[in-house]
């Protein structure tokens, strides 16, 4: 299988990339090469192969419904480049 | 040509828990802003979530309840989709093995009919973060406290017919999941939200029509609406010779109208993975077992369970276990006046009438089940009619205190003393000798009626206090002598 320019530009899009078009066509060419080893994988017969959920053979471990964190708002706060109110603030977003 | 609507929803029910789901912070609503936003809801690096147990007892409790399957492995996918108030840039959710796999339920309907409704699945997620568009100099305001939120997202086969169907599927899972206590299901502060897929096909067709996604929708009565709004929107497209586009759709309320959201439209692929973060959940059927028998009783059980015991019919019994205060009410008035009927038609006539008008609920009515069993316990013994019974709900819902309290502090007593009564008969049939005269000459088969007069002036000399079977009686008996 391999991609095309336009493949990547949708994922950069989707991914929220910046992307220049001479990227655009060598990262279609070297994700091609990539999936060249998937196709080879492909071949495999898998028929009775249960989709991997995890690549560790263990189980999730639950944790009891406690309130353990506290308010930490003002130094995580302090991290963000513009906070009002308590909010923090982003570029304005219209539906 | 006859059109039909086909109708499958998607609720998203907020669980209550403590915390958040794959964080230890806090869910309490009404926090200051970001209050109880950690450093795991915020997506900070190094951060790992660690799921919440409370959460998976939570929706195995739902998934019993439904008849479903439980999900003995469930699985956590990413859904990747780039919003401000989503910090990770994916929404951790399920997708291929959720926790609740198919089941049924019976909704019933006005006209008495009960309609099978299929459940698809049910899956664990996390709730966003709120988005506040107001004018921040120009920027929007992020609040992450409901970030983290655990939710159950109940998605329903297209199984139903009208928007009356679905308001009753939607209503009978709002009965199960706070019967089950796993959600207060506030719709009005979003603890319940519901998307419609809404589609059209000419009747008898089998091929489903394309559909469209109304987001959102927060109110029992807005779900009909919309659904009816778009439906007639995609029979008139067609007719017109138009075809339905696929695509989330805003119900305007204010507007009556349904919107497209063609923003959501162009991203709309979100690359599911499982989530390399967390680890397949496994759930032994002696877990299962044990959440099994600790369910309460649910609407439908507590339905028959009324008929059976109480002696109620099936309509009453179904609309008093809608909701499970209304039904603990009911018990407590029933079984402290030991009048199950008499208590049933108190609670669903005078008591909702009352709640109705007053805008309040039964957590804050003024009148508890002690003193309504109090006062059906008065109309049982003869020291009330069931007339003056009203007025003393009345004196009740002001806070008067309890039914013999009111009783004496107003001198409702009904008379049963067949002296006084004669008394009063005496002076009726006195002062009104051409009624008399007409009762005595008319047959058999008026005379009910004519005697009907009598009675009436007897039950305003007296106030209404005069027992009605005494009054009855002593009035034949006398008529009878004149």
């Amino acid at each position: 299988m391999a991609v095309d320019q336009s493949d990547i530009e949708k994922l950069a899009e989707l991914a929220r990339l910046q992307i220049s078009e001479e990227a655009a066509a060598e990262t279609a060419q070297s994700i091609s090469q990539v999936l060249e080893l998937v196709d080879q994988l492909q071949a495999a017969d898998t028929q009775n192969v249960k989709p991997m959920a995890h690549p560790l053979d263990a189980v999730q471990r639950l944790r009891a419904d406690v309130v353990t964190e506290t308010d930490q708002r003002e130094s995580l706060q302090a991290m963000a480049p513009a906070t009002q109110d308590g909010l923090y603030l982003v570029p304005k977003v219209i539906e | 040509m006859e059109w039909e609507t086909v109708i499958g929803l998607e609720i998203h029910v907020q669980l209550s828990t403590q915390s958040k789901i794959f964080s230890g912070a806090s869910t309490a609503f009404g926090a200051a802003p970001n209050s109880q936003a950690c450093a795991v809801d915020l997506a900070m690096p190094g951060t790992l979530p660690v799921a919440n147990e409370q959460a998976f007892k939570f929706a195995v409790m739902f998934g019993l309840a439904m008849n479903a399957d439980i999900g003995k492995r469930s699985v956590f996918e990413r859904k990747n989709y780039f919003y401000p108030d989503l910090p990770k840039g994916y929404q951790t959710t399920q997708l291929e093995e959720p926790i609740v796999g198919p089941g049924v339920i019976e909704v019933e309907l006005a006209s008495g009919e009960t309609k099978s409704i299929r459940l698809h699945h049910a899956h664990l997620e996390e709730d966003a973060g709120k988005s506040l568009h107001e004018d921040y100099h120009g920027m929007s305001g992020i609040d992450l406290n409901r970030a983290g939120t655990p939710l159950i997202e109940i998605v329903s086969e297209p199984d139903m017919r009208t928007a009356e169907e679905a308001v009753a599927y939607l209503k009978k899972i709002h009965s199960i999941i706070t019967y089950l206590g796993i959600s207060d299901g506030d719709m009005s502060q979003g603890s319940m939200r519901c998307d419609a897929n809404v589609s059209v096909r000419l009747k008898g067709e089998e091929k489903l029509g394309t559909r469209c996604e109304i987001k959102n929708i927060n109110s029992f009565k807005f779900v009909e609406k919309a659904i009816n709004i778009e439906a007639a929107r995609q029979i008139d497209l067609i007719e017109d010779g138009g075809s339905v586009v696929q695509e989330t759709r805003l119900f305007d309320v204010d507007k009556s109208e349904t919107r497209s959201m063609r923003s959501k439209e162009v991203a709309n692929d979100y690359r599911y993975f499982p989530c390399p973060d967390l680890l397949p959940v496994i759930l032994d059927d002696d877990y299962i077992e044990t959440i099994r028998n600790t369910l309460p009783e649910l609407p439908d059980a507590k339905r028959d369970r009324f008929v059976s015991e109480h002696g109620l019919s099936k309509y009453d019994a179904a609309v008093l276990t809608t909701d499970r205060p209304t039904a603990d009410f009911f018990e407590a008035v029933a079984k402290g006046s030991g009048e199950a009927k008499l208590a049933a038609n108190w609670v669903m006539v005078d008591l909702a009438a009352y709640l109705n008008k007053s805008e309040t609920t039964l957590a804050t009515c003024p009148v508890n089940a002690e003193q309504l069993a109090g006062l059906i316990s008065r109309i049982k013994d003869g020291t009330i009619s069931g007339k003056i019974a009203k007025q003393v709900f009345e004196a009740m819902t002001n806070g008067e205190g309890d039914a013999d309290t009111i009783i004496d502090k107003h001198g409702l007593k009904q008379v049963s003393d067949t002296g006084a009564i004669e008394k009063m008969v005496d002076e009726v049939i006195a002062n009104n000798p051409a009624q008399v005269n007409n009762y005595k000459n008319a047959d058999d088969k008026k005379r009910p009626k004519m005697l009907g007069f009598f009675v009436g002036q007897i039950m305003k000399a007296s106030k209404g206090q005069a027992n009605p079977q005494a009054v009855n009686e002593i009035l034949l008996k006398k008529l009878g002598e004149q």
